[in-house]
């Protein structure tokens, strides 16, 4: 096996990852700029593979693709980042089940499974050494993280 | 030739006069003519009247060749269509070299060809003329109906289509024109397309003349596979037919044209098909005629037929158009005389047809059907008259077609001024005692009833004496030559042999049946004639008395606007009146030098009819003479006429109660019901075609609604059903679809792995 396919396959190895991970990263987040940046995974892995693939072949044609795919997923980019800012600005949600008008008629939205209320008095913090100093909670940020 | 010439520019100028009016009327009559929309048709139908006549003369002036063959012109205008080689005849040609058998093949083509010869011109003015008249007083009579564009543009096509059915010379145009003059007719009795019973009588005569026609299309087929051209004159081979035998002998011209129907060769040589071909040939001709004649088996139509408008009545109805049959079956003579078979059930059809509607007439209340029944009647006189096969016959009922034509229209139009006068209103026993309302349309009237009961010296009287007269040779000839085959006694019938199938044709002259075999008939079918004679008389009378004598009575829906029709209805009345009362009389020769039972030696119009070269050759003229006028027949028939109208007198005359006793009397019987009721007729079709017919349609409809309406709907369900499945699937929530795209893709790619390491 020659240096150039050993290369070729860690290259191949590398896209596939970008490539699988941002397709669980669609299917599991559902923040919409998550999704995106997921789906600009995506296209990296892909565009990493397409490179890994033109130096194989020894071919430039891959690596100008690549270079248009680039160009196309700004402007992409820019799209779809304008879209979602004008999604949130209507909603102020950017949960991407928010959005289910486009079901069939007469379907019921898909609601999560009821999340079990988050229950002060029986939340638990970590006991610190009295000697430390007890670090401040960011509600904010707790609550909504746990919506992403 | 300078003739020839003029005869061609006349001819095609009768037909093309009153189409060009259809069409002005057709596209101008709604925005522009309207009031003026009779102007076209008027004036150009009396310029093809104007032609006619000059045809006429131009046919009488030409009188080379007239003694023997006959004279006719042949006008070719283009080739409709054409068959290369598409029949092939085995001829013997008699050649210099020895008699050989030769296949020739013949080119199928039509030509739309215009023949003038005596028959067609004289059809020619009878048509143009009635046709003059009638548009003349229907520009009265329809005046204020919201469709008289179209009425006057429908009338000139059918001018145009009855021209041109009279003078084509080619069997398919004359099918073409044959049902283009159905079209029209069925557009005039639906004129009045609101009125249910007025669509459902064109639709009736529609159906019921395609019977006829599907007899009419068989002949055709037949003739071709006979006959082998369409045409009814000779046609001259093609060019590249007579490649070779044009040098060898310039005799052999004739061999090598194309035989017509009715070619002069053909009628020279008498070469007409008979056995059973031909015997097939006349009988779905005669089919195709009864159609279109409103003959016994086919008449149903007729009387329904008075729904529409009565010019058109008169002219369509009454006039032209179901004379097509008898006129088919004149222009066919010489195919018929070839199969005396058909002849004989021409003459029964013809006789019993007479008797049938004369019959049925006598208890009609409608004026305008007693008038329809009368002319299914005269018809049945015509075929009659056609049906002894002999020339005396043939121009007797030519002769009875002409003069039919006038006073039958003169009675419809008569009828149409009463309907005028009395709001629409038509059954005679709501009006009566006309005389004094209406004295011109009375007198009329009475012209036109005495000229058609036979009276002398009016029209009918010369036309019915010269039927009646024709039977009654035609039953003198037979019992001559039944006296002749008695000396000749031993030949075996050759009647019977003629029913049975004889594929070889008969040599030169055809067979002659044995006349006892048909004398019966012919004799049984005179008296049948002279027993419709004086039912004509009857039922005639009974129509005028009721209509015009009597108490005066006007029914409600006249109003008080009752009143003699205006004078461009009177108008056409009185002329139509005139040739009724001098047409008879017009066409009878008195010859002064001969003894005073000889005078009427002569009919100038059977003469000029029998210079038509199918009636002019040996065949036809080896027949019985017409002229032959016969005193006993024409008191016999004079004799039923007065009685007929004397007893319609004695019954209707005075007062009506006087008939009670009478109809009940019949009545009792069922025999005035039996008539009242059309002999049950179309009950009697209703229940064996109609009802049939609408079982097996409501099946076929049953089977399409349910089978194969519930195949194509049920195969429409299943994308529908299927869609229902996945349409769960289309929840909204994004991240699913992007789930099943990813589990499709690895599917796909599962598989082209899969695939690939197979």
């Amino acid at each position: 096996m020659s240096d150039e396919l050993i290369l070729l396959q860690n290259y191949l190895l590398v896209g596939a990852i970008l490539f699988v991970l941002g397709a669980v990263g669609v299917l599991t987040r559902r923040n919409v700029i998550v999704i995106f940046l997921c789906v600009e995974m995506m296209l990296q892995g892909i565009s990493l593979s397409l490179v890994a693939w033109s130096r194989y072949h020894n071919d430039w044609g891959g690596q100008m693709l690549v270079l248009f795919i680039i160009a196309v997923a700004a402007c992409e980019a820019g799209i779809a980042l304008a879209l979602i800012l004008m999604l949130f600005q209507r909603s102020g949600v950017l949960d991407i089940a928010f959005w289910q008008n486009l079901r069939e008629e007469g379907r019921q939205p898909y609601v999560d499974r009821d999340v079990p209320e988050d229950l002060e008095e029986e939340r638990v913090w970590p006991r610190l050494t009295p000697a430390g100093v007890e670090p401040e909670l960011d509600l904010d940020t707790e609550m909504h993280r746990g919506k992403v | 030739m300078g003739n020839n010439q003029t005869i061609q520019a006349l001819i095609v100028l009768i037909s093309a006069l009153p189409l060009a009016a259809a069409v002005l009327t057709a596209v101008l009559g709604p925005r522009w003519l309207r009031r003026w929309s009779h102007v076209p048709a008027l004036v150009a139908i009396f310029v093809s009247f104007l032609c006619s006549l000059g045809l006429i003369q131009q046919i009488r002036s030409d009188d080379a060749g007239t003694v023997s063959v006959g004279f006719e012109e042949i006008c070719t205008l283009w080739t409709w269509a054409s068959v290369e080689d598409a029949y092939t005849q085995e001829s013997d040609s008699s050649t210099t070299s020895g008699e050989t058998t030769t296949q020739e093949t013949h080119d199928f083509t039509i030509d739309v060809t215009l023949r003038a010869d005596a028959l067609t011109s004289a059809m020619l003015a009878m048509v143009t003329f009635v046709s003059f008249l009638v548009v003349f007083f229907a520009a009265g009579y329809m005046r204020d109906d919201p469709g008289y564009w179209r009425f006057f543009s429908y009338v000139a096509l059918f001018v145009f289509s009855m021209t041109m059915l009279v003078s084509v010379s080619n069997l398919l145009l004359l099918y073409v024109f044959w049902e283009a003059v159905g079209v029209c007719s069925y557009l005039l009795i639906g004129f009045w397309y609101q009125k249910s019973s007025a669509a459902a009588a064109g639709k009736k005569a529609f159906l019921v003349n395609r019977v006829g026609d599907f007899g009419f299309a068989l002949a055709l087929l037949l003739i071709w596979s006979t006959y082998g051209t369409l045409n009814f004159h000779d046609t001259p081979a093609g060019p590249d037919s007579d490649a070779s035998g044009y040098a060898a002998s310039p005799t052999l011209d004739t061999d090598h044209e194309l035989r017509g129907i009715l070619g002069q060769t053909r009628l020279q040589d008498d070469d007409f098909a008979g056995g059973a071909v031909g015997t097939a040939i006349c009988l779905l001709l005669l089919i195709g005629a009864c159609g279109k004649s409103a003959q016994f088996p086919l008449h149903v139509w007729l009387p329904d037929a008075m729904e529409g408008p009565t010019p058109v009545s008169a002219l369509i109805h009454a006039a032209t158009m179901v004379t097509a049959g008898v006129y088919m079956v004149v222009r066919f003579s010489p195919l018929f005389l070839a199969a005396p078979a058909a002849l004989v059930v021409v003459a029964a059809i013809g006789g019993f047809t007479a008797l049938l509607a004369g019959l049925i007439a006598l208890t009609q209340n409608d004026l305008k059907r007693v008038l329809a029944y009368s002319t299914i009647s005269q018809l049945g006189f015509m075929f009659l008259a056609v049906g002894t096969g002999s020339l005396a016959g043939i121009t007797a009922g030519m002769f009875h077609l002409l003069t039919h034509a006038f006073f039958k229209a003169l009675l419809f139009l008569g009828a149409g001024s009463v309907m005028h006068a009395m709001g629409n209103v038509i059954d005679m026993r709501q009006f009566g005692g006309l005389r004094r309302l209406m004295p011109i349309t009375h007198w009329t009237f009475l012209i036109g009833c005495l000229a058609l009961s036979g009276i002398f010296p009016l029209a009918g009287f010369w036309s019915k004496d010269a039927v009646l007269g024709a039977v009654h040779d035609k039953i003198h000839e037979l019992e001559h030559q039944q006296q002749e085959s008695e000396f000749s006694a031993g030949q075996p019938s050759t009647a019977a042999v003629m029913l049975v199938s004889e594929a070889s044709r008969p040599d030169a002259t055809h067979q002659e049946p044995s006349p006892a075999s048909f004398l019966k008939i012919y004799k049984l079918l005179y008296w049948v004639a002279v027993a419709a004679a004086f039912l004509t008389a009857f039922y005639t009378g009974r129509a005028y008395f009721m209509t015009f004598w009597g108490p005066l009575r006007i029914p409600q829906e006249a109003g008080n606007h009752a009143h003699e029709s205006p004078f461009v209805m009177t108008i056409p009345l009185s002329v139509l009146a005139l040739c009724a009362a001098v047409v008879g009389v017009a066409f009878v020769g008195l010859d002064f030098e001969r003894p005073l039972a000889e005078q009427l030696q002569t009919n100038y119009f059977a003469e000029y009819i029998a210079g038509t070269p199918s009636l002019a050759c040996d065949m036809v003229q080896a027949t019985t003479a017409p002229g032959g006028f016969h005193f006993s027949v024409a008191a016999l028939s004079t004799f039923v006429a007065l009685a007929g109208i004397g007893l319609s007198g004695f019954f209707y005359l005075r007062c009506r109660k006087d008939v009670e006793w009478w109809t009940a009397l019949a009545s009792s019987w069922g025999v005035y019901q039996l008539s009242f009721r059309k002999f049950f007729i179309d009950e009697v079709y209703t229940l064996l075609i109609v009802l049939p017919l609408q079982f097996v349609a409501s099946v076929c409809y049953w089977f399409d609604n349910c089978l194969i309406d519930g195949l194509v709907n049920f195969c429409g369900r299943i994308p529908v059903w299927c869609g229902g499945v996945l349409r769960s699937l289309q929840m909204g929530f994004v991240p699913f679809y992007a789930m099943f795209m990813v589990l499709g893709m690895l599917v796909l790619i599962a598989a082209r792995m899969l695939w690939a390491g197979g």
